[in-house]
């Protein structure tokens, strides 16, 4: 468009020129003046030729790429016989081997050139949830825009890309996540660096929407931070681990400046808190996979804030386990799926008894999830959660859940669930909690895909 | 990676031919130089037993792909020069693939990465690429090559896009490579493409490509001669698979079984789809081996026409080993069906 534009600039301003040359020689002139103008005026006049072919295979080209559903004009030997310098790869349908890349990009190819220029992906992804029936220990809202969560991921350059989900929630704004990662490192380490949901297990990796079910896990709630679980600034290196054959290994190691929820919470700045993880897969069949793993988070705890001891004494040591089987028919990937998760959890929190000694306390929580996708619109899920209270492990919340999930579309979910639990509210007295939730989910704009 | 053991290969190579002259000269420079070989060739042996993958010039190169079809075409070009994979089996939705981690090693090992692009593999490749911390085939790279580039698009939307019009590609269809025609621009490109990065077999790629142009032209030729029969007929497809190989081999797509790209069928537009058979007497459709057959079978039943499950991809069947087979197998059953339902 532009290149066009600029010829008929070009052809307009030479025409100009043509004529005022005209009109100021032609009262004297002599015989050489004359031979030396008419040679000019014939060079201009070739010129001229010359660019009207041009602006006319332009022309033809732009048609052309309006009209994509038939690329290739009749008339196009025409127009390379009326262009004094045709450029090889710009002919549609030409041969030509040596036609550079970028000529085939216009003549096929699809509309990327105007589609989103430079703009990251952005998407918009809204989760409504509601809730009824009896909770007496932890009540949520009955109906609340739970999350509204911006995504914007793009490619940053040619060493790295970067992705920041900001929540918008009933209480506030919220980075969740945002961070860079260089993919093009040596050695085949992956560097992450900003504030990111830690790698400890594979429910505190989870967005909420991209959740099998609405609410968390009762463990995730009790030892590891509830809703935002580890989620903190720092950095991660992981890599690919040498493995026997048909199992792929992957290390990784997190830095954190150690403030997440209620977890972890640095008094000092060198109370920086370190997350490992190590993720174990195999394909058991082309249907078929077994994805395993083991983490460990250490950090800081404020259990020491405003007591006699030294705050940074304080730690909170937590080990996780997660076993996950997944069964996926290839041809009817879209019909039916299986999935068996279970996560476990062990929290080592040191803290002041009420005694005020220091003492640690072991609790031990955890959740397994079974879901089966009965269509290519339905889901069936099942949950069973057990935990201790990381802060008084005597305290043992249990109770389960069972989960609907409606698709309209890939990009809307309608989910109900239904969840019971048996809340302790002291070592000897439980409170029964029977609710019913409900969630709307919907997405806007281009949200990349999740972690497998 | 790959150069650093490469670089030391050489190295301990040169090293070992430049230790035989000095055996004459003098004995005390001939035993630094064997032991400059020695540990040259204990580093090299470190090396490449760290990074078995050792580049040297007679190994292949590694291509991962995100289709069997572009594995397929890459194969033709490459002949014995490449070792070439795909992510996406052909009998499997290539809009639903698992990022599993097992295709990671592949992809962090990959010298090149072929992608049908369009978006289609939107929702599984991206977080492989990243997370296979391989730089040679991070989009842009020299390794990443987006075969979409090189072939003719069609449907390319115009004006408003939205998500109304159910699961559309705002760049144009991604399943472009059922036109043989197509086939043969992203050949040519994937000719392009490793004789630059292997120019010493530039010659041997140029070879291979004109004789799968020949071989593809002749094969072209008779498939084109066994559709012209029933050139201009009516079919209704599942997906929207087909417009390239339905305009190449003058086919007349007249409507869906889905009601929008992605959208499952519904009960209302499987009537309105029922009526406009009838009334138009179309007699195929034609279904994607990873749809289910309740509703085409319903329709079929209701008009009279029949359910042809085509392979819109190689590896669909255990037969179809390659681009050709896929035509092959396409065009027998069409034409069976063409035949049994006139």
């Amino acid at each position: 468009m532009k290149r066009f534009a600029a010829l008929s600039a070009l052809l307009l301003f030479s025409s100009i020129a043509h004529a005022q040359d005209a009109s100021t020689v032609s009262p004297k002139r002599d015989a050489s003046a004359a031979s030396t103008e008419d040679a000019r005026m014939k060079a201009l006049e070739e010129q001229v030729r010359t660019l009207a072919g041009e602006v006319a295979l332009l022309r033809n080209e732009l048609k052309e790429l309006r009209d994509t559903k038939s690329p290739e004009p009749a008339s196009s030997p025409q127009v390379l016989l009326a262009s004094a310098h045709p450029e090889p790869g710009m002919l549609p349908g030409s041969p030509a081997p040596a036609a550079p890349q970028a000529a085939q990009t216009q003549t096929f190819g699809g509309a990327s050139g105007n589609a989103k220029l430079l703009n990251p992906d952005i998407s918009l992804i809204g989760d409504f949830i509601g809730t009824a029936g009896r909770n007496t220990v932890s009540p949520s809202r009955s109906l609340e825009l739970h999350e509204s969560e911006v995504g914007m991921q793009a490619i940053i350059d040619p060493y790295a890309r970067a992705d920041a989900f900001i929540s918008f929630g009933e209480t506030g704004v919220n980075v969740e996540e945002g961070y860079v990662t260089f993919t093009a490192l040596p050695a085949g380490l992956l560097l992450k660096v900003g504030k990111m949901r830690a790698d400890f297990g594979k429910v505190n990796t989870t967005h909420n929407h991209a959740l099998p079910f609405i609410d968390r896990p009762l463990a995730t709630n009790n030892l590891v931070g509830g809703e935002d679980g580890i989620d903190d600034a720092g950095f991660s290196l992981s890599r690919f681990l040498p493995a026997p054959k048909n199992w792929f290994l992957e290390g990784t190691a997190q830095i954190f400046r150690g403030d997440s929820a209620d977890v972890f919470q640095a008094s000092r700045r060198q109370d920086v808190s370190a997350v490992g993880h190590l993720r174990a897969y195999r394909d058991l069949s082309e249907s078929t996979n077994l994805d395993l793993g083991v983490s460990y988070a250490r950090g800081h705890n404020n259990a020491g804030i405003g007591t006699a001891f030294i705050p940074s004494n304080f730690l909170t040591n937590l080990y996780g386990g997660d076993a996950t089987l997944r069964w996926k028919p290839l041809r009817r990937a879209i019909y039916h799926s299986f999935l068996f998760r279970t996560e476990l959890f062990w929290s080592a929190r040191d803290q002041v008894s009420t005694a005020a000694f220091f003492q640690t306390q072991h609790a031990f929580g955890m959740y397994s999830y079974a879901e089966y996708r009965v269509n290519r619109r339905w889901t069936v899920g099942g949950r069973f959660d057990r935990s201790g209270h990381a802060t008084d492990a005597r305290l043992t919340d249990s109770g389960f859940s069972g989960i609907l999930t409606y698709w309209p579309s890939e990009f809307s979910q309608i989910r109900g669930q239904y969840r019971f639990g048996h809340l302790a509210t002291s070592p000897t007295d439980f409170s029964n909690a029977n609710e019913i939730l409900f969630q709307f989910l919907f997405v806007m704009g281009a949200h990349g895909a999740h972690p497998f | 990676m790959k150069f650093f053991s490469s670089f030391f290969l050489s190295w301990a190579r040169t090293a070992l031919t430049r230790s035989e002259p000095f055996q004459e000269i003098s004995m005390p420079r001939l035993f630094t130089r064997t032991r400059f070989t020695a540990i040259a060739s204990s580093f090299a042996l470190v090396f490449s037993l760290l990074f078995p993958v050792v580049g040297s010039a007679d190994s292949k190169t590694r291509i991962m792909t995100a289709t069997t079809d572009l594995a397929s075409l890459a194969q033709e070009v490459g002949g014995d020069k490449v070792d070439v994979e795909s992510v996406a089996r052909g009998y499997q939705d290539p809009h639903f693939v698992d990022p599993k981690p097992s295709f990671l090693l592949k992809l962090s090992k990959a010298e090149l990465l072929i992608v049908v692009g369009l978006e289609l593999e939107i929702g599984w490749l991206p977080p492989l690429i990243t997370q296979s911390s391989n730089p040679r085939i991070q989009v842009g790279a020299p390794g990443y090559f987006d075969a979409s580039r090189f072939a003719r698009i069609l449907e390319l939307p115009t004006g408003q896009v939205t998500r109304a019009e159910g699961d559309v590609h705002p760049l144009g269809n991604p399943h472009y490579w059922l036109d043989p025609d197509n086939g043969l621009r992203i050949a040519k490109g994937i000719q392009n493409k490793l004789s630059e990065m292997r120019p010493n077999d530039a010659a041997y790629f140029a070879q291979r490509y004109d004789a799968f142009e020949q071989h593809l032209k002749q094969s072209d030729q008779q498939w084109q001669a066994q559709m012209k029969p029933y050139a201009g007929r009516k079919v209704v497809t599942y997906h929207r698979s087909w417009p390239n190989f339905a305009e190449h081999f003058g086919l007349n797509v007249v409507g869906y079984v889905e009601p929008r790209p992605g959208i499952p069928p519904s009960p209302q537009h499987t009537v309105e789809l029922i009526g406009q058979m009838k009334r138009e007497s179309v007699k195929v459709i034609m279904v994607e081996p990873y749809f289910d057959l309740k509703t085409p079978n319903s329709i079929a039943r209701e008009t009279g026409a029949q359910v042809v499950v085509l392979m819109p991809s190689v590896g669909g069947e255990k037969e179809i080993t390659d681009y050709f087979k896929l035509f092959d197998y396409d065009i027998a059953k069409l034409k069976k069906a063409f035949d049994e339902t006139h």
